[in-house]
């Protein structure tokens, strides 16, 4: 006879939190130009936590004129410091900044899970070790450009306008500096208006670091900010990553200006399963694929293609196993679902979704407790959701996905090929030669096969169409930061 | 004994013979009344995959969570109770194990508020010794009391005829075990004879049966180790439930690696899928390895996220361990004072 | 006597050898001599035997599985984490070898800063040296091709005997190192302290045991056992040059070792020397949707 009945559940874990107290925050931040913080001509703007809706601190907001101090400092700097400076001393700034972002690692991933809403764990175990990472590898790169297969004698454009997400802040950033300065150049970096805060921190090690003034300059600010930089007719090459909407636009506002120019956009992946996959793993694979960092994952695999003879028996057990997902307070170790990033991203992903019940797909969703305040969407699945319905075709951007059938390996690469998008893919089987097979097939930047949301240095990442073009991450990433004179490097 | 009726000794691994197995009520039930050597071959090959690198990885995430006051407490008395306090060397002496006995009745001389164990697991010869030492405690751990569990059937090797084994099993179970932990035949798996290895569980499982008609409960230990592959894990965790075993266990605690996170993560997944398919439930002993509270709490967080929290309980789930108990204890003093404290504040059994 | 009083006596450093992360003295019990320029004694050096050779083969082979297993993130880390630890310790090396090497302040500090760079330059390649020297082939037919390349396994090394000592002990072990190998050294014979410091810091830098050994003696004794011997991948004869490298090479050969050939001076930073210590290996796979 057990004494267990008696006993609250062994799974509702007592509250593990993180401590914010680790966190020496201001009241408010300025924008970062010329290696000082300085006001902002624009009016500033709260930052507050999506988990409670309470307000962090105050941003700067820089208005055009603030964009042409920043510009002008970064072109400064290139000019008169790092342009003339050795690619070996380059890489050991980019060395140091690496170690600075390990020591304050635990900070870092405070501040974001408590600006961005993702679950501490997340940030502490995924993205803050990556933005080391990103800055160890291309550390090494500075002084060995001529190795990169670039062409001989690769030179920096010169100064790079970047503009970035809320969905990854600090990764994000880390992806698009390190590998911009390891090739020689100059930075001014918009981070997303939901979340400055980790780039406001990164700024103090840039000062820790003793990283030249000028050579990233960070500018926070709104729309209106991030187009004004990369309009600016100083700039001399734009990287973005965002909406496929701006993107077009910022491809538009760009064309014959001269600016080199990059763009991760969005993507509606395909996860592939079959029926010979390990199916555990499978389970696990899809989970993560869209579930992860609430599915603000550009390469979230949010269209479930499952093998049509195993539907009943996938659905089944993804079912079970998001039974046993925690959706709560970021700061909060056990916390699997943070917080929607805002209260737009939060209707965005509601609009849709009641589109998906109203074009008949079967909603399902987590059985969650929702807290009162802050803004949350409980994992959901539709099934019954045919290739034409929106919820298949557009991306959501939240942890919502949509299951359609297919019946051969041929159907499910037509399947997952037939989208504007082309960001990423996954494949899940037992058998190698079908996995290599449908990888030589599918339109996407990056497949993943056995395995999702995998992310490295070392591994180039970008998309087909438009999920954008250029590559981050890897050999390839100096790409966009280099021209060769031997590469038509003409306008 | 004589070999039961039924069973034939497949002598090369490559012949394929479509050899009756002795029938177990629940191959029969899964399989279907064609239950040979052939039918359960193609139904543990057609079992799905096991992708390591995922496994490994949801074992990983599953050590992340953070259990803390009042979780924490209560994962320290449950894993108390779950533990099956072990001692199986050739040195053991009935001392030795009536030594043990106190340990498993009062873990904690200055604590009366500490759980006492589940059981004790010792040799098929020290058994009497076991339960002499007992006396009125020994019982169903579900209620309280302690049971005695025998490994058995040439332990750890398992490498001696299916007479002995079964003369190993019998001599346990009739000198009070409770429990009977036996090996397969790892050599015989490997072989691919599985059907060896099915009808020696269904022996042994038979060789349980006491006078009265009921049985000992079976663990039926894999030796994950030696097994390798995660897919052979897999497969021989099916084997066994078909052929009857309450429990499967990782390892002999003899063989490097024992138990582990992942292999004992994938077992409760055929334990979880059993139950989905039959609704019967089916034990999970992790064994050998386990040394501290810390990775034991794991082991509960995996329990109850992969099975559910109604398997921490004794006739479903074991650790075998023996230092694992002291490091506990250690894990509720500093709960309870508020201070770290030492080895000199355990008692050594 | 009290502390403090009159000039401090000193506490002279042993210098012994370095193997499988411990510092043991030579087997043979021998050691040798080692002056300054100006002949004054600054030190003992154990002299190593064809045993300590053997014993760091065997610590290397030993540590070679776990150091290839680490990422190569990882180990780009251990390597930066040296150059770390070299910097912290500068001027202990600047004295070192203005002892050693009779050189002013001013060569010797030059000497040690080009060392920490070196360092920090192999460092970089840890995990970038595949994605130049690796990748995917357009092979005719359904296969997936890719060719990669991987540490060859346990090089010894002969490290530059002129000038330079620690200068040229870096520009041999970084290179072969960073790929995954494991490596047994001779040090610079005449000038052997800054081999010794070296391994003082590879003790402290998360370098696991086994992966650098290093042999303070006499290359021409120590190098044929190495060149012979059958558990050893590969073998740098970057300082034999005034050895009988040929005959090193002879040697090498019954075994098919692949070789460095000796060069005049230190080795200046190289790509190929990392590749040339590496072995491709090229993997097919059919790929089939049916």
């Amino acid at each position: 006879m057990s004494d267990l009945s008696k006993t609250p559940s062994f799974l509702d874990y007592a509250p593990a939190p993180e401590s914010t107290s680790i966190l020496h925050l201001k009241k408010s931040y300025g924008l970062f130009i010329d290696g000082e913080f300085v006001k902002g001509h624009g009016a500033p703007f709260l930052t507050i936590s999506p988990s409670s809706e309470q307000k962090i601190a105050e941003i700067a907001n820089a208005n055009s004129r603030d964009v042409d101090v920043a510009v002008a400092a970064a072109r400064k700097a290139y000019d008169r410091t790092w342009s003339r400076m050795s690619g070996a001393d380059r890489g050991k700034y980019l060395f140091r900044i690496a170690r600075l972002v390990q020591e304050r690692a635990r900070e870092l991933a405070v501040a974001e899970s408590l600006d961005n809403g993702k679950p501490i764990k997340e940030s502490r175990d995924v993205d803050v070790p990556l933005v080391a990472a990103w800055f160890f590898y291309y550390a090494g790169w500075a002084d060995k450009l001529d190795y990169a297969g670039l062409g001989p004698n690769p030179k920096a454009l010169g100064v790079a306008a970047q503009v970035i997400p809320w969905n990854f802040p600090l990764l994000m950033l880390a992806w698009k500096v390190a590998p911009a300065l390891a090739a020689g150049n100059t930075v001014v970096i918009k981070p997303a208006e939901t979340t400055s805060l980790s780039a406001m921190i990164f700024a103090e090690i840039l000062q820790q670091a003793d990283l030249p003034a000028g050579v990233v300059n960070i500018i926070t600010g709104a729309g209106d900010t991030g187009e004004a930089l990369v309009n600016h007719p100083d700039v001399n090459k734009v990287a973005f990553t965002g909406s496929t909407a701006v993107g077009r636009a910022i491809a538009k506002s760009t064309a014959g200006s001269g600016k080199k120019l990059t763009l991760e956009l969005g993507g509606k992946a395909a996860n592939i399963v079959f029926d010979d996959a390990p199916i555990d793993q499978a389970i696990e694979g899809i989970v993560n694929g869209i579930f992860f960092n609430q599915g603000h994952v550009c390469c979230a695999g949010s269209r479930l293609l499952v093998q049509e003879n195993v539907h009943d028996e996938v659905v089944d057990r993804l079912k079970s196993r998001l039974g046993t997902l925690r959706l709560g307070d970021p700061l909060d170790k056990n916390t699997d679902i943070g917080a929607i990033n805002s209260r737009e991203q939060l209707d965005r992903v509601r609009e849709l979704s009641d589109i998906g019940e109203a074009e008949g797909a079967v909603r399902w969703s987590a059985p969650c407790v929702i807290p009162d305040k802050g803004f949350w969407f409980a994992p959901t699945i539709f099934t019954n959701v045919s290739t034409s319905s929106r919820i298949a075709r557009d991306e959501i951007f939240g942890p919502v996905l949509a299951v359609l059938t297919f019946r051969t390996p041929g159907e499910a690469i037509a399947k997952a090929n037939n989208t504007p998008y082309g960001l990423s893919a996954g494949i899940w089987s037992d058998k190698g030669s079908k996995i290599l097979a449908v990888a030589d097939k599918l339109r996407a930047g990056v497949i993943w096969a056995n395995t999702f949301n995998r992310f490295d240095p070392a591994s180039p990442f970008g998309g087909y169409k438009e999920s954008g073009f250029g590559r981050e991450g890897g050999r390839h990433g100096l790409a966009a930061y280099l021209e060769s004179a031997g590469w038509g490097s003409g306008k | 004994m004589n070999a039961l009726p039924g069973i034939n000794v497949v002598t090369s691994g490559r012949a394929i013979v479509s050899t009756a197995l002795a029938p177990a009520e629940r191959a029969l039930g899964v399989l279907g009344g064609d239950l040979t050597e052939r039918s359960l071959r193609l139904h543990l090959e057609g079992l799905p995959g096991v992708d390591a690198v995922g496994l490994e990885e949801r074992a990983a995430a599953l050590g992340t969570r953070s259990i803390k006051t009042t979780s924490k407490a209560w994962a320290l008395n449950t894993i108390i109770r779950l533990i099956d306090l072990t001692t199986l060397e050739g040195a053991d002496t009935p001392g030795k194990v009536s030594s043990l006995v106190a340990k498993a009745l009062t873990p904690d001389p200055n604590d009366a508020s500490v759980p006492r164990v589940a059981a004790v697991c010792v040799y098929g010869d020290m058994v009497p010794a076991a339960v002499t030492a007992l006396g009125a405690a020994h019982g169903d751990p579900d209620a309280g009391l302690v049971s005695v569990a025998a490994v058995a059937t040439a332990f750890p090797s398992g490498r001696a005829s299916l007479r002995v084994k079964l003369a190993d099993t019998e001599d346990a179970v009739a000198a009070g075990a409770d429990e009977i932990d036996m090996v397969i035949d790892r050599g015989a798996f490997l072989a691919g004879n599985y059907g060896l290895v099915f009808d020696q569980i269904v022996a042994v499982k038979d060789s349980c049966r006491r006078a009265d008609g009921t049985f000992a409960h079976l663990k039926v230990i894999l030796e994950t180790g030696e097994l390798n592959t995660y897919d052979n894990v897999r497969k021989a965790s099916w084997l066994s439930i078909l052929a009857g075993g309450d429990f499967i266990k990782t390892s002999t605690g003899k063989v490097t690696p024992a138990a582990t996170l992942p292999v004992t993560l994938l077992m409760l997944e055929v334990v979880r899928d059993w139950y989905r398919l039959t609704g019967e439930r089916i034990g999970v002993k992790p064994a050998g390895g386990i040394r501290t509270s810390k990775d034991a709490i794991k082991y509960l967080v995996t329990v109850a996220e992969t099975v559910g929290e109604h398997w921490l309980q004794p006739h479903l789930f074991r650790f075998g361990a023996s230092s694992l108990l002291n490091d506990v204890l250690l894990q509720r003093q500093k709960l309870t004072t508020g201070r770290y404290s030492g080895p000199d504040y355990v008692t050594v059994d | 006597m009290g502390f403090g009083q009159m000039t401090r006596l000193t506490v002279p450093k042993t210098y012994k050898l370095y193997i499988g992360g411990k510092f043991p003295r030579s087997e043979s019990g021998r050691t040798y001599e080692v002056v300054s320029k100006k002949g004054v004694f600054l030190a003992n050096v154990a002299l190593a035997s064809r045993k300590d050779a053997r014993d760091a083969v065997v610590a290397a082979r030993g540590a070679q599985p776990g150091w290839s297993a680490a990422t190569a993130y990882n180990r780009g880390q251990v390597l930066y984490r040296i150059a770390e630890l070299l910097e912290g310790r500068r001027e202990q090396f600047v004295e070192e070898l203005i002892a050693t090497e009779g050189a002013s302040k001013a060569v010797a500090a030059k000497q040690v800063d080009t060392a920490i760079d070196a360092w920090v330059w192999y460092a970089g390649w840890a995990d970038k040296y595949v994605q130049v020297a690796g990748n995917g082939n357009p092979v005719s037919g359904p296969y997936f091709n890719l060719s990669t390349p991987e540490p060859t396994g346990v090089v010894a090394i002969v490290a530059p005997q002129a000038s330079s000592s620690l200068l040229g002990l870096v520009s041999v072990i970084a290179p072969a190192i960073l790929s995954g190998n494991t490596v047994v050294v001779i040090a610079n014979h005449a000038a052997p302290l800054a081999a010794v410091s070296l391994a003082e810091v590879l003790a402290t830098s998360d370098v696991p045991g086994g992966v650098v050994n290093i042999l303070t003696g006499s290359p021409s004794e120590i190098a044929p056992w190495l060149a012979g011997h059958a558990d050893v991948n590969a073998i740098d004869l970057a300082g034999a040059e005034a050895l009988d490298w040929v005959d090193l090479m002879v040697t090498a050969a019954d075994t098919l070792k692949r070789v460095l050939p000796p060069e005049a001076g230190v080795p200046a930073p190289s790509l190929e020397r990392i590749v040339a210590l590496t072995e491709t290996k090229t993997v097919w796979h059919t790929k089939s949707l049916i």
